[in-house]
């Protein structure tokens, strides 16, 4: 690298760069290895798949609709369901998190109020607890409450989330001026008011930021879900993919079935993430900076 | 906040006194109806557990004569517990090599990117930071296919070249086949953050050192990465903390790599066995709090060590 950018030193424009270009190829040919695995290979049925064709190319029959068919309605179309509560577990607790966040991050960042120093001190030492250390003593708690094996056993712990705390008071501190507060109250606005119709625009960045890592955060949860749900119909898709590849790698022989759902189940629910990531790729980027900076 | 009082302040000193004190108590109060949403839950989920383990762990079980006050015990065993020391060692092990080569990987991506501006690498940005929309879980699905002998491409591949492949979950092995998740799972998304970070430098400053003769390597050395240290070192103790606390991914990989990966691989996955396999929940809250005591050395000593670094910089 060091060799092909000192070689382009004297040129101002930017200009092919080629070794770094091919490098660059190598590279996205590296991340995109897994996907291709994945998509040609859900294609198959299972003696495709154990036949020893090419495993990185396509067998003579492909038919997605056919396994597609199969991944819907094995088990009483379980998998949708798992979907349906990945989908649910992320919109709840990311948008809680978010909501909590925010004005949380906006609290923190405008007002000077009693003991703001030492709880956001506090705030900033959580981001070192690690998650998983909370997961054995809150399952307790819930299973004291009576909480365990239901759908709030996920959400509730999912609505905490301490670095958008963090990502929200520095981009509200900075992009939020106090003037312009000022001169919102002074017109009449009450607190409530100026907070929704001046400052949570000025934010917008940091908010699409926060509600996207985590709702990816609650998405991709796994420890907690495993750790809280028994029934299965409640599982979140990690969980459940995690449960049928325990199964199909336990049983050698009535496993192969198996294999070709887990493949397809795989590639279906990373879809609708890179949908999102690629459709709000606009909005979170100028956010994720942020934190970065200071 | 003087501002406030300021402009609101009316005029007679008797009165200008009252205000003040009322609006510094609105104040107060708007700011906590703010904070305190997330500081409720902030209780309920981090202080409540964090406490209620610490308690846990002072306690044990035994079929003969119930549960008992220990103190320490359930730390005494967990240091001096082969299992827990070993998955310790690992994580530790691990976050040594993997940290370095992820964030390394990362940063060389993000200078090319930023350096070299065309529609491929308009491209290549997004295709490097697509792994990070896929759950940890699926990738390590994902990258077990690929290492499986029975339909994994490596056999094929290196048999092409008339070698055998390495079984990436081997015992030998499967420190670099979880290396290789974790690098490809996390280095495009330190990579955005990376390029966030560099896209917000001041342009003049380069100018600035071009005029000087410095040239492309000098200014990325000299100029970016100290500009952007701030960035590096919260992706840092991001990946450290994360790493300290493996569990996904060779939890995943321990149904394919059996006999390898066993259930104190690493100390979450042990804590997960004590608690939830073993119904061992005192000695699990033990050793999660234990390996949450050597993050918090881990991070403190790593922030400790940059910040005398950076002073010389």
């Amino acid at each position: 690298m060091s060799e092909s950018a000192s070689a382009s030193a004297g040129h101002r424009r930017a200009q092919r760069h080629l070794p770094l270009q091919i490098l660059l190829g190598f590279l996205v040919i590296y991340f995109l290895v897994p996907f291709w695995w994945v998509v040609v290979n859900s294609s198959k049925d299972a003696p495709g798949l154990f036949g020893g064709g090419n495993t990185l190319w396509f067998a003579d029959q492909v038919d997605y609709l056919g396994n597609l068919r199969q991944l819907f309605t094995y088990d009483g179309g379980i998998y949708l369901r798992w979907l349906l509560n990945s989908t649910l577990y992320a919109l709840a607790g990311g948008i809680g998190a978010t909501v909590l966040a925010v004005m949380a991050g906006y609290g923190f960042a405008k007002y000077r109020f009693a003991a703001r120093r030492f709880s956001f001190a506090v705030v900033l030492g959580a981001l070192m607890v690690p998650a998983t250390a909370l997961v054995i003593p809150t399952f307790i708690m819930f299973a004291q409450l009576g909480l365990t094996n239901t759908v709030w056993a996920v959400i509730l712990p999912s609505l905490l989330n301490p670095f958008g705390v963090y990502l929200m008071h520095v981009y509200a501190r900075d992009a939020v001026p106090d003037e312009i507060l000022d001169a919102a109250r002074a017109d009449g606005a009450g607190e409530i008011r100026t907070f929704l119709q001046i400052a949570l625009p000025l934010m917008r960045p940091a908010v699409v930021t926060v509600l996207l890592l985590s709702a990816v955060a609650s998405w991709n949860n796994y420890f907690l879900p495993l750790a809280m749900l028994s029934d299965n119909r409640l599982f979140p898709v990690t969980v459940g993919l995690g449960l049928w590849q325990g199964v199909a790698s336990g049983n050698n022989a009535g496993g192969t079935s198996l294999w070709s759902l887990i493949i397809l189940g795989s590639l279906v629910s990373v879809i609708p993430l890179i949908i999102a990531f690629f459709s709000l790729q606009r909005h979170w980027r100028g956010g994720l900076s942020v934190g970065g900076l200071r | 906040m003087t501002s406030i009082t300021e402009k609101r302040a009316p005029r007679t000193h008797h009165d200008k006194r009252k205000t003040r004190g009322t609006i510094q108590r609105r104040e107060h109060l708007t700011g906590w109806l703010f904070v305190g949403p997330f500081g409720v839950v902030f209780l309920a989920f981090l202080i409540a557990p964090l406490g209620y383990a610490l308690y846990l762990s002072l306690f044990q079980k035994k079929l003969i004569g119930g549960t008992s006050f220990v103190l320490f015990d359930n730390y005494v065993k967990a240091f001096t517990d082969p299992s827990f020391l070993s998955g310790a060692w690992f994580v530790i092990r691990f976050a040594l090599v993997a940290i370095p080569v992820q964030i390394g990987v990362a940063l060389a991506m993000a200078l090319i990117l930023d350096a070299v501006t065309s529609l491929f690498t308009r491209f290549s940005r997004l295709m490097i930071f697509l792994p990070y929309a896929i759950p940890t879980v699926i990738g390590a699905v994902m990258w077990g296919f690929l290492y499986s002998k029975s339909f994994g491409p490596l056999t094929d591949v290196f048999g092409f070249f008339g070698a055998t492949a390495p079984d990436f979950l081997s015992n030998n092995l499967i420190f670099y086949g979880l290396l290789n998740i974790v690098t490809w799972q996390w280095a495009g998304y330190y990579m955005i953050i990376l390029y966030a970070a560099l896209q917000g430098i001041d342009p003049t400053l380069y100018e600035a050192a071009r005029m000087d003769g410095a040239g492309r390597w000098q200014v990325a050395r000299r100029i970016k990465i100290p500009l952007i240290a701030p960035a590096l070192i919260l992706i840092l103790v991001f990946s450290l903390i994360g790493t300290l606390q493996f569990f996904n991914e060779p939890q995943i990989l321990r149904y394919l790599a059996a006999g390898t990966i066993g259930s104190d691989f690493t100390p979450n996955m042990y804590a997960y066995q004590q608690a939830f396999g073993l119904a061992n929940f005192n000695y699990g809250s033990a050793i999660s709090f234990a390996l949450g005591g050597v993050v918090f050395i881990c991070v403190y000593a790593f922030l400790f060590f940059t910040r005398k670094r950076r002073s010389f910089l």
